[in-house]
Order: C-alpha cells, then structure tokens, then sequence
C-alpha cells in the first residue's frame, strides 16, 4: 500500500448510504468491472463516468451506512478511488473497505474546507492531509495500528492465504 | 464488565477484556445470504478448502426467493453446490424465509453466543442475549476457513425504555422514536444494550423489531438481557448449548438514554432518512400508491395480525396497493392457520412468497418514479425501493395497514 496519496476530490454529503453507492438491483453482478461502471450511481449517475482513477473521496458523517454489501467497497476500489475521507464511517462498510485493501481515514470537518478540484496530498502513517494548493494542513485520526497492517499488506485477502500456505508448508514438513 | 464483554472474553479464551481491545473471537453461528457470492469467490481465493465447522455455517435464500433472474439463479445454484461439497447440515433454500426469522425459528441462535451474517440486520439476535454483528463477504470468507473473526471491544450505550405504550402504538414507534433522537449515526461502532421495564416484560417478536433498527444508528450490536419470553422460546428450540450471561452491578456505559413511551404516538421516518421521525400528527395527509408488510423488521405473526384486524372487512380501493410478505414459512403457516392471510387477501392484498421482497429494490414490489410507499421495512434511502425518485416512509404495521385503508398515512389509534 501507498502511504503517500495525491489525489484530486471528490466531495459527498453526510449518511451516504451502501444503497446509493451501489443500488440493490444490482447485487446479483459478480464481475468487479461491471460492477463499478454502477458506482455511486444513487448519488449521482455521472460520477462513475467522469471518474479519474487516484480520485479521493472526502465525505461527511457515517459514510457507508446500511447494507453490508461489499460490492460497495468493489466498486470504489475498481473505479480507482485511492483514498475515503470522512467525518464518520458506518461500521461494516469500514471493515469491507480495509478487507479489500482501500484506504480510509477519518478527518472531521474536511469536507467543508475543500472545494470540487481541490487536490490532497495525504501521509496515512504520519495522519496529515494537506491542500495541494494553499499548503494549509489538517491532522487526521491515527488509522490504529491494526488495521494499518492490514492495509500495508494490500488487504485481509494476502494474510489470510500467507497464514493457510504456512499451516500447509508446516504440516508436511 | 457487561454481559457483551463477558461473551467476547469467553470466545476470545480471555477472562477480561474492554473497550478498545482487538480480540480474535470464536464464532459460534455463520450465515451467508443470496447476495453474497463473493463470501465463495474470496474464501477459494483465499486458498479455502473445507468449511471448518458444518454445524455451524449455512446459506439463507431470502434476497432473490425465489429467484427472478438467470444470475440470481446462477447464485443459488453455486451456493447450493458449495453447501453439498461442504456437507452443511443446515441448508435454507427458497421456501424458508429471512434469514434474522428463520435462524431463531431452528434454533441456531442461542443467548451467550456469537452470531455472524453477511447482512447488516444481524444486530436482531441482541433479542436473545446473543451478540450478533453484520459483516461483509470477505470477513465471512476468513470466518468459513478459520471459525474465528478480529472484533474492537464496542464501547456500550444504554438506552432505557420505561412505560407502556397506547393501544396500536407498536415496537417499531418506539424505535423509531429512539432513532430520531440518537440520529443514524448515533451508535457508530458501539454496542446498544436496551434495557429498562418495557423491555423487561416484551415479547420476543417486539425485542426482535427494536435490535434489528439497532444497526440503522450504526450500531455494531444489541443487547437485551434475556426475560421468560425468550428463555421459553430458545428452550424450546436450541440447537446448541448455551450459557445467558449477566452484566456486572458495578458496569458503567458510555452513555445512558432515557425514554418513557407511555405518551408515545405512532411514528413516522420521512423521506429519505432513517432518522428522520416525526410523530404522526406532524405528518401532512399524503396519499399512498403501495403499503408494504414484512421484511426481517415487520414482517412476523404480530405484524401480520394487527394488519388484518384494522382491514378485515374492508376492500382497499382498486388504485392502492398492500403487499404482505411473512418473514419465514412457519410465520405463513400460523397467519393461514389464525386466518390472517384469508382476510388479507379479501381486503385487497397481495401475499408474496416469504423472504425480503422490495425492502432491498430486488422484486416482488418495485416502486416507480413518484409513487409513496409506507412501509413496515427497515430503510428509506434514496433508491432503496427502485425509483431514486420514490418516496419511503417507514412505519409499524399498524400505520402501514391503517395507511392503505384510507388511502393517504393515517393514525392507526383512530381506525
């Protein structure tokens, strides 16, 4: 994982829920490139199109409330989003997120410091944000340092097969 | 320590743990619903196996029951595949119902044991003194090699419920009611425990209605120190053995919520928020197109029979529609028994094959642009019922039903 982020913004309100960010019709796709051509579709049905990969999120309270649906983190992280900011995450969706790798930090506030086409340049390890045009710095909440370490290892998907290949590797020798 | 700390301790092989610790947990009960194909996709890339437990995972097919499309069916048909290979001894096919209903309904969830499902609305066995928790597909995926899952020891907010309601003021009111004041954010990552003399002597379907809203303030999980109510009724169907666990005198809550509902009127969440309740009086008159009864929130025998009452007799005009979905194939058996269904179907309703019908947007009621929805479902989110330009408000099945008999959302106390 990335510990240094660039990105430009994108900017969401509080409560954006799992249903807006990946409608429930389409729950049944499987395919993480069809599914993101859906994301943030009940936000906005532009926003997957216009969509730069590097694009960070910074959104307000409770961001990923409601469903567990983890094709809400798919699509994000297939669309390329490198970075979610946010005054809150719901639970679940945080969990989801860290599982598949994608980066998420609480900053409260931000979103009503920026403006669209404001770009960050993020140190997840050091919890500062900076804008990349004033310079002006804003501090973050420290990730924690386990889930840090799933992160730096790409997600819970590379743990979990290095833990299974060494019990294996173990059991024959 | 809490009642929920001392299940995490006892799972996690420790004697104490607190808020804020990361615990590797044992999980005693898994399930997987219809929309989580990525649970196998994950748990083969991950280099899975075999289960490691059978007793303890199953699939419920409730999302796509029965399915409506070639994909739908498509998951279904690997799942079943995959719970043959694995020789589950719990299989849950598309005559059963929502998975929070069914579960209980076989025994599978116990008072002191830790409960995962691939569905947010798992926070529904805090009615039974069990700590259930919501989780995504690729952490069931780690649960299906290992058994075990990493949690954050919650942080524990009590809300205290006192009093006793009027006459067709229902659980849901008063959860809703709890949920305009905390806000959906109000218990983002921490524990609920709902205590105080109402839920004291509440039955179980009324413990289930308010622990499964629990997770619509973002709660990890609920809690409800078990009653008679549900003793009898684990007793009568437990699958496992299990231990009730009791809070220490001396615990202290993060925070403490008060609320006597002995005044309470019917509630109302108004477009497009969870927490955006108001009483329904404060409600404008608001013609409905659709009215809906079921889902793992209103979808059981109480909701069904209050619905039947208020429209036994009456015919709903031709241009409104009721759909009414049981939660579970034993809730469609006591309604038809009780004659519930029949007076249903006399008023006007639509009576659809148990499972979460269009709570989620997937079939069996889909709404169209413009068209008002009351619902006794969980969520009213921007699209959740089809049409990003629908509108849901959610209610009690007594609203819902009190709703659809005017026409426009009316005060179920004066039907």
């Amino acid at each position: 994982m990335k510990t240094q982020i660039e990105g430009a913004v994108i900017i969401l309100k509080d409560n954006i829920d799992t249903d807006q960010i990946y409608p429930g019709r389409y729950l049944e796709l499987v395919n993480p490139e069809e599914i993101k051509t859906h994301c943030l579709e009940g936000v906005s049905p532009e926003i997957a199109k216009h969509f730069i990969p590097g694009d960070i999120i910074v959104a307000g309270r409770n961001f990923g409330c409601g469903s567990s649906r983890e094709h809400a983190p798919i699509a994000l992280k297939h669309l390329g989003v490198s970075l979610i900011i946010a005054d809150s995450f719901a639970r679940i969706f945080y969990r989801n997120a860290l599982n598949l790798g994608l980066p998420l930090i609480i900053c409260k506030g931000l979103s009503e410091k920026l403006k669209a086409g404001d770009s960050l340049s993020v140190d997840l390890t050091q919890s500062v944000i900076k804008i990349a045009a004033t310079g002006e710095t804003f501090d973050c909440e420290h990730i924690g340092e386990h889930a840090l370490s799933i992160l730096e290892a790409g997600g819970i998907k590379p743990l979990m097969k290095k833990r299974f290949q060494k019990k294996e590797g173990n059991e024959r020798s | 320590m809490h009642a929920i700390e001392k299940i995490l301790a006892k799972a996690s092989g420790r004697t104490f743990v607190k808020a804020g610790e990361i615990i590797s947990a044992k999980v005693d009960f898994a399930e997987i619903n219809d929309l989580y194909l990525q649970t196998i996709k994950s748990f083969d890339e991950m280099g899975g196996e075999m289960v490691w437990d059978r007793n303890r995972l199953t699939f419920v097919f409730d999302h796509y029951a029965p399915a409506p499309t070639i994909k739908s069916a498509a998951i279904h048909q690997e799942m079943r595949d995959f719970a043959k290979v694995n020789h589950l001894t719990h299989h849950f096919d598309i005559n059963e119902g929502v998975c929070h209903q069914v579960m209980p309904e076989h025994g599978v969830i116990c008072p002191g044991t830790i409960v995962v499902a691939t569905d947010s609305h798992t926070t529904t066995h805090g009615a039974f003194g069990a700590f259930g928790t919501g989780i995504g597909a690729t952490d069931m995926a780690t649960v299906m090699m290992t058994g075990e899952l990493w949690f954050r020891v919650p942080e524990i907010i009590e809300i205290r419920i006192e009093g006793t309601p009027p006459k067709n003021v229902l659980p849901k009111d008063v959860v809703l009611s709890i949920l305009g004041k905390l806000k959906a954010d109000g218990a983002v990552y921490k524990a609920i425990e709902f205590s105080g003399s109402y839920i004291k002597q509440l039955d179980v379907p009324g413990r289930m209605v308010i622990c499964n809203m629990a997770v619509e303030m973002g709660a990890k999980t609920a809690y409800m120190q078990p009653n008679d109510a549900v003793l009898k009724y684990v007793g009568e169907r437990a699958q496992f053995p299990f231990e009730v666990h009791y809070s220490d005198e001396d615990f202290a809550f993060s925070e403490t919520h008060h609320f006597d509902i002995t005044h309470l009127s019917p509630q109302i969440a108004m477009p497009h928020s969870v927490d955006n309740v108001v009483a329904i009086e404060a409600v404008p008159q608001i013609k409905v197109n659709q009215g809906f009864i079921g889902t793992c929130t209103g979808g059981r025998v109480e909701d069904i029979a209050i619905a039947a009452k208020i429209l036994k007799g009456h015919k709903l005009d031709r241009y409104v529609r009721l759909v009414v979905i049981p939660a579970s194939k034993e809730v469609l058996q006591t309604c038809m028994k009780l004659g519930y269904i029949q007076d249903l179907i006399d008023a006007g309703a639509t009576i659809s094959t148990p499972g979460c019908g269009p709570c989620l947007g997937a079939h069996e009621g889909i709404l169209a642009p413009g068209e008002v929805c009351i619902t006794a479902s969980n969520r009213n989110f921007p699209g959740r019922m089809g049409s990003v330009a629908a509108e849901i408000y959610l209610a009690s099945p007594a609203t819902v039903a009190a709703s659809v008999k005017n026409g426009y959302i009316s005060d179920p106390r004066q039907v």
